[in-house]
């Protein structure tokens, strides 16, 4: 399916609703498309009868929503109380500057994206980060950057091929 | 119900806020974020009072007086907690107060002073945000901003535009458009009113003082024409009181600067009535599209082009009186003096932000050259009277130049929502039956109110009019007049900004209702004691028609005076 007829979909869904569905239908459309795309901000805002800027405005302040597409790799760096006792300041950091990119960024060849979390429930194994859904747990910064680097060869000979 | 304010015994109303009933009483407490005849939204805490009783200190602003309560409003607790909100402010804004066009106007640096906050208690660390110098008649600048949200306010509950909100949150948070666009290309129509809103320099009108003075001292030939609402507001930048005319000296004033020609805008207005009420006049006859709306004012323009496209057929498509006289400068005025229009520089001196916008469109010039090259405000006019050393109160009146400095008071009072309405239909009842009216003050049209309606006897036909200022009441008339509601309006007149030009982006930062009423008021005392109140009885616009234009609406004035308009594709309109 498209990407403008998911958008479409999601509206359809809140054929008469008022203002106070915007956060619903951002969810939704993220979920759909994995982003909040310019067009689905207008689309948004002219579904629900309010200003862009606003609809805008709501989804900046919110951290869960990300204006880019996430790359093919998506790396989420937990940042809930424990991961941060155990270090996971350094471990993002080191994720930006290996990659280039700040949290909620995209890298240009859409490799890689960073995506901030309050809390991935798995404590124990702090820090912890999850790179397409899959976990890495007890993180350090010089861990994650070899692993970022072992990706990297692996796409980089999996275009070769 | 009964206060104790400062062991002082006082009335309030029930319903009223803390700072309401304190005002009333002439009791001071300083506001930023504070809006009149809107919802508050304490946002800034600046007003904050103690309450006996009460845990913390409460905003004043947003906190209903209740029968019995204590108030202090200077206590020490209240004075350092106002303190230390000036400090934090501080803390994250700029330290070029010394060259901030704002100054000394700045509502931050005044309470700083009142305060008695003389150095910084916390490092400066200012958003780091670039400025956006995008939009012709407006400077953003995010680092001076202190987030009161009065602009978001104004553009959006006043305006209807809404093209700026918050953006972001915390300490990250700024005042942006959707997408981080520049205005340009937002929604924005360059009215100003945030200008007039905001408490520091972050909001600014995009000067031309520099190039017009340049202009000058190259020698050039400038010439500058004045909007009407001009003379009777300039004159609280030098410290008269609101509502004095100037009309004289500050012709004098423009003569003293270098200006070769002082126009009157007023002229063109005149002008712009022969053409509008003969467009209307025409309409009614021909069954062309009705309502017909003014084009006078460049926001709504840019409004309706941008919000309501299909509206565009009942504009009127009149210049306004700035475009129409820059035309004429760039023709008629050019080949008289032996001129290329290239050679002529065109100023204009405007109470609007949204006219250095119009000047700019690519349809107001002939071969490349634009009819009006600069747009300076009534601030900037006074800065630039300033800057010349020009004691205003020492100056002797001095009459415009000819051809376009004679002016009836119908083009006068197009500077007051309303005006323009009052001087058409003057001029429509003449066009339509041939005869003068009786009694030419149309009351029902005056005033600072939003929407303002009458029924008005033309000859046979009863015309249904409508005034409306402020784009706000404007979009409801719009939304009335699209439900299909409004069969019974034929001309409506809409002026961008509340109250008419004489509220405009670029007038004056004024402090109250009172001094918007105080124009108005001088504005309409000037109709009051002048001969000359009907635009078809001004002397050279009727010389101007038989020497060069002909007729209203005829081939020239079709290719001068009127002009044609699109629907409008912005950033934030899906």
């Amino acid at each position: 399916m498209s990407v403008q007829s998911r958008v479409d979909k999601v509206l359809e869904n809140y054929g008469l609703a008022k203002r106070d569905k915007l956060i619903p239908i951002l969810q939704d459309i993220q979920e759909e498309e994995g982003f909040i795309s310019r067009s689905s901000v207008l689309k948004v805002a002219k579904h629900l009868g309010i200003p862009a800027s606003k609809v805008y405005g709501v989804a900046t302040f919110y951290n869960q929503f990300r204006f880019e597409a996430i790359g093919t790799n998506h790396v989420m760096v937990c940042r809930g109380t424990a991961c941060h006792v155990k270090g996971s300041a350094s471990v993002l950091q080191m994720a930006e500057e290996v990659l280039g990119i700040k949290a909620g960024q995209t890298t240009r060849d859409g490799m890689f994206s960073i995506e901030t979390v309050a809390c991935m429930g798995a404590c124990g194994l702090a820090p912890v980060i999850s790179i397409n859904g899959e976990f890495h747990a007890k993180i350090t910064a010089e861990k994650l950057k070899k692993l970022i680097e072992e990706i990297r060869n692996r796409e980089k000979s999996n275009g070769a091929k | 119900m009964k206060l104790t304010v400062n062991g002082k015994e006082m009335e309030a109303k029930a319903g009223e806020t803390i700072l309401a009933a304190l005002k009333r009483e002439g009791i001071k407490v300083p506001t930023l974020c504070h809006m009149e005849d809107m919802l508050p939204s304490g946002a800034c805490r600046i007003c904050v009072v103690e309450v006996e009783g009460a845990p913390n200190l409460v905003p004043s602003c947003s906190f209903p007086a209740a029968e019995g309560m204590k108030i202090h409003t200077n206590s020490p607790r209240v004075i350092n907690a106002r303190k230390m909100i000036i400090e934090l402010l501080l803390g994250s804004h700029p330290d070029d107060c010394l060259y901030c066009a704002k100054q000394p106007t700045c509502d931050l640096s005044r309470l700083a002073r009142e305060y008695g906050v003389t150095k910084r208690k916390f490092p400066v660390q200012t958003r780091r945000k670039n400025m956006d110098i995008s939009s012709p008649s407006i400077l953003r600048d995010p680092e001076k901003c202190i987030l009161c949200g009065k602009c978001v306010r104004v553009c959006e509950e006043t305006q209807a535009v809404a093209c700026i909100d918050f953006v972001k949150r915390g300490s990250e948070a700024y005042i942006g458009c959707a997408f981080n666009t520049g205005l340009n290309v937002s929604s924005c129509v360059n009215c100003g009113q945030c200008i007039n809103v905001c408490p520091t320099g972050a909001l600014m009108e995009k000067s031309y003082i520099q190039e017009v003075m340049s202009a000058l001292a190259a020698g050039k030939h400038v010439v500058v024409q004045h909007a009407p609402a001009v003379s009777v507001s300039l004159a609280e930048e030098f410290g008269l009181p609101a509502g004095t005319d100037v009309n004289g000296v500050m012709t004098t004033a423009f003569r003293k600067m270098g200006f070769k020609a002082v126009f009157d805008t007023s002229f063109s207005a005149d002008l712009t009535i022969m053409e509008e009420g003969s467009e209307l006049v025409e309409r009614v006859k021909t069954g062309g599209v009705l309502p017909m709306m003014t084009s006078c004012s460049p926001g709504w323009i840019k409004f309706v082009e941008t919000f309501y496209p299909e509206m565009l057929p009942n504009l009127s498509t009149c210049k306004s009186p700035q475009q129409m006289l820059g035309a004429m400068i760039k023709t008629y005025y050019a080949k008289k003096q032996g001129l290329k229009p290239a050679d002529i520089v065109s100023v204009s001196v405007m109470p609007c932000t949204a006219k250095k916008f119009e000047m700019g469109r690519p349809e107001m010039g002939r071969g490349g050259a634009a009819d009006i090259d600069y747009v300076l405000t009534t601030r900037e006019l006074a800065q630039m009277i300033k800057i010349y050393g020009l004691d205003l109160k020492s100056l002797e009146p001095q009459e415009p130049d000819m051809p376009f400095g004679e002016r009836t008071t119908a083009g006068k009072i197009f500077g007051a929502s309303g005006g323009v309405m009052e001087a058409a239909l003057r001029t429509a009842h003449f066009l339509i039956t041939g005869k003068e009216l009786g009694v030419i003050k149309f009351e029902p049209v005056r005033g600072l109110a939003g929407i303002k309606e009458a029924k008005v006897k033309v000859g046979e036909l009863e015309v249904g009019i409508a005034v409306a200022s402020g784009l706000g009441n404007a979009r409801k008339l719009m939304e009335e007049i699209k439900s299909g509601a409004r069969k019974d309006l034929h001309f409506i007149e809409i002026m961008t900004c509340p109250g008419g030009c004489i509220n405009g982006g670029g007038q004056p930062f004024a402090r109250n209702k009172v001094a918007i009423a105080e124009r108005m008021r001088a504005l309409y005392n000037i109709d009051a004691t002048e001969k000359i109140r009907v635009s078809h009885n001004n002397k050279a616009v009727q010389q101007l028609y038989k020497e060069f234009l002909g007729k209203p609406l005829g081939e020239k004035s079709h290719h001068l005076l009127h002009t044609k308009y699109a629907k409008r594709k912005v950033s934030d309109i899906a």
